[in-house]
């Protein structure tokens, strides 16, 4: 660590948590929100989050996959999602050991980075489309996304961290 | 000799061949769903994998809005009951009169040889969320393909003009609001009768009168409801009123914007109005040749 704070030993991910909390992102995007604007899209972070942490996990199928339902579930340009989410896979994974030597929140700014990228990508596959402009505050959504990296880094985190018993007999 | 890695070592393709053969699916898929609309089976299929997912979603905001409803208190559902009381005094007078010229109406129309009105299917539906689709301006409605809605049919609230349905799933379907750029619909100015189209803006919030010229007799404050003629609107539903108008005199056009009356952030609730049963249908439409977001909605203004 850069920073010098001892890290844990972390306990193997469960794929089976995986699935889930992508499925969780997944409700959260498709939640009934009458104003998006600045709402964080939480697919996105979650799959940056397994893509950075798991890169051999997940793969950018499935990131494709996502990203096509919620392009189906919203009625937008089939193959937006993903499009953008598939590249974000791929970036995410590549800069996994990168990211990951940083502390928490530098790690959110590479994040915040990633997921810029990605509304780009959204925005001139929009764009060429024929969409509208959704103005400059749809991109305070990447910001809003990246400030809520330690809260998911700390929630995906926990049942791969060890239980904390004091053992005297086995100092590790 | 050449060396083989061991099995447990072989992972597939690259991780960049992957991308890009994703990518490339990606990219064919947008080609054929904006030019070609060929995916739509696609979509439908995929709709009904996010349904479940979705009614998960509603589940809370459901149950949240009906615990609401259940608390609500004594005086208030009282106060409600007695407005609503009144208005329906209020209307039923306005019914009366309406049911005398209805059959005055029906009766001149055969003394004239017009085609007869035929009322309209109308189905109640409920707006489940807004599109998370930034570059355009949808709403999700709860009633679809099994409730025989089909594409194309307006959809309105108490107040006025919401939209209209764009794409029909078995159990959901997409509206197309009129603040939605592009989104057309022929109206008429109350005032003078004066007919014109308008459109969205894509802002979100206004629409525009288009191709009036500079002189047109339009005012600040002018009501516009459909005119009808379109086949698809019936007539006469307040469609937006105007708010501002630039007359330059270097453009041959006046840039009038407008205020729409209805909005899907009022209710939820709202009505899906049938077809007309006598029109004949449609001549065929050849393939749009425009772009893909004007090439959807093409049919309605040719």
């Amino acid at each position: 660590m850069i920073d010098g704070r001892p890290q844990r030993i972390m306990l193997p991910v469960n794929v089976g948590f995986m699935a889930l909390t992508t499925l969780l992102a997944l409700l959260f995007n498709l939640l009934p929100w009458r104003d998006m604007s600045g709402l964080p899209d939480m697919l996105a972070l979650v799959i940056t989050f397994w893509c950075t942490h798991q890169p051999r996990k997940i793969s950018i199928g499935a990131a494709w996959i996502l990203g096509l339902v919620m392009d189906a579930a919203n009625g937008a340009l089939l193959g937006q999602h993903a499009f953008a989410y598939s590249v974000l896979a791929f970036s995410a994974a590549q800069l996994s050991r990168r990211i990951l030597w940083f502390g928490i929140w530098r790690q959110a700014l590479h994040v915040v980075l990633l997921l810029l990228a990605t509304q780009l990508l959204m925005l001139a596959v929009g764009m060429a489309a024929g969409g509208t402009f959704p103005g400059y505050g749809w991109f305070a959504a990447s910001g809003i996304a990246a400030l809520l990296w330690p809260v998911i880094t700390f929630m995906l985190l926990l049942p791969q961290r060890r239980p904390e018993v004091v053992d005297v007999d086995r100092p590790l | 000799m050449e060396h083989q890695p061991p099995p447990f070592f072989n992972r597939g393709p690259a991780p960049l061949v992957r991308l890009m053969f994703f990518v490339v699916l990606a990219l064919f898929l947008m080609v054929l769903d904006a030019r070609f609309h060929y995916a739509e089976p696609l979509r439908a299929g995929l709709a009904l994998l996010a349904y479940p997912i979705q009614r998960v979603a509603l589940a809370p905001v459901q149950l949240a809005s009906g615990v609401v409803d259940f608390f609500s208190s004594q005086v208030r559902l009282q106060r409600e009951n007695e407005a609503l009381r009144e208005k329906q005094l209020r209307l039923a007078r306005d019914l009366l009169t309406f049911e005398a010229l209805a059959a005055e109406n029906a009766h001149l129309r055969q003394l004239i040889g017009a085609r007869e009105r035929t009322p309209r299917k109308v189905t109640l539906a409920e707006i489940l969320y807004a599109g998370r689709d930034p570059f355009s301006r949808k709403v999700i409605i709860d009633k679809g393909g099994r409730d025989e809605i089909e594409p194309g049919l307006p959809v309105v609230d108490d107040i006025g003009v919401i939209g209209q349905v764009t794409r029909v799933y078995p159990l959901l379907s997409e509206v197309t609001l009129i603040t939605d750029k592009d989104h057309a619909i022929p109206v008429q100015v109350v005032r003078n009768g004066l007919r014109a189209v308008v459109y969205g803006a894509g802002d979100g919030t206004t629409l525009e009168l288009g191709f009036m010229a500079t002189n047109a007799d339009i005012l600040n404050g002018d009501e516009l409801v459909t005119s009808g003629i379109d086949g698809i609107y019936p007539a006469g539903i307040p469609v937006a009123r105007v708010a501002r108008i630039e007359r330059d005199a270097a453009y041959s056009f006046a840039k009038i914007s407008c205020v729409p009356a209805a909005g899907p952030g009022r209710h939820t609730q709202v009505l899906v109005i049938g077809r007309d049963a006598k029109l004949p249908p449609a001549p065929e439409v050849r393939q749009a040749r425009r772009t893909p977001a004007k090439g959807r909605r093409g049919r309605r203004r040719e």
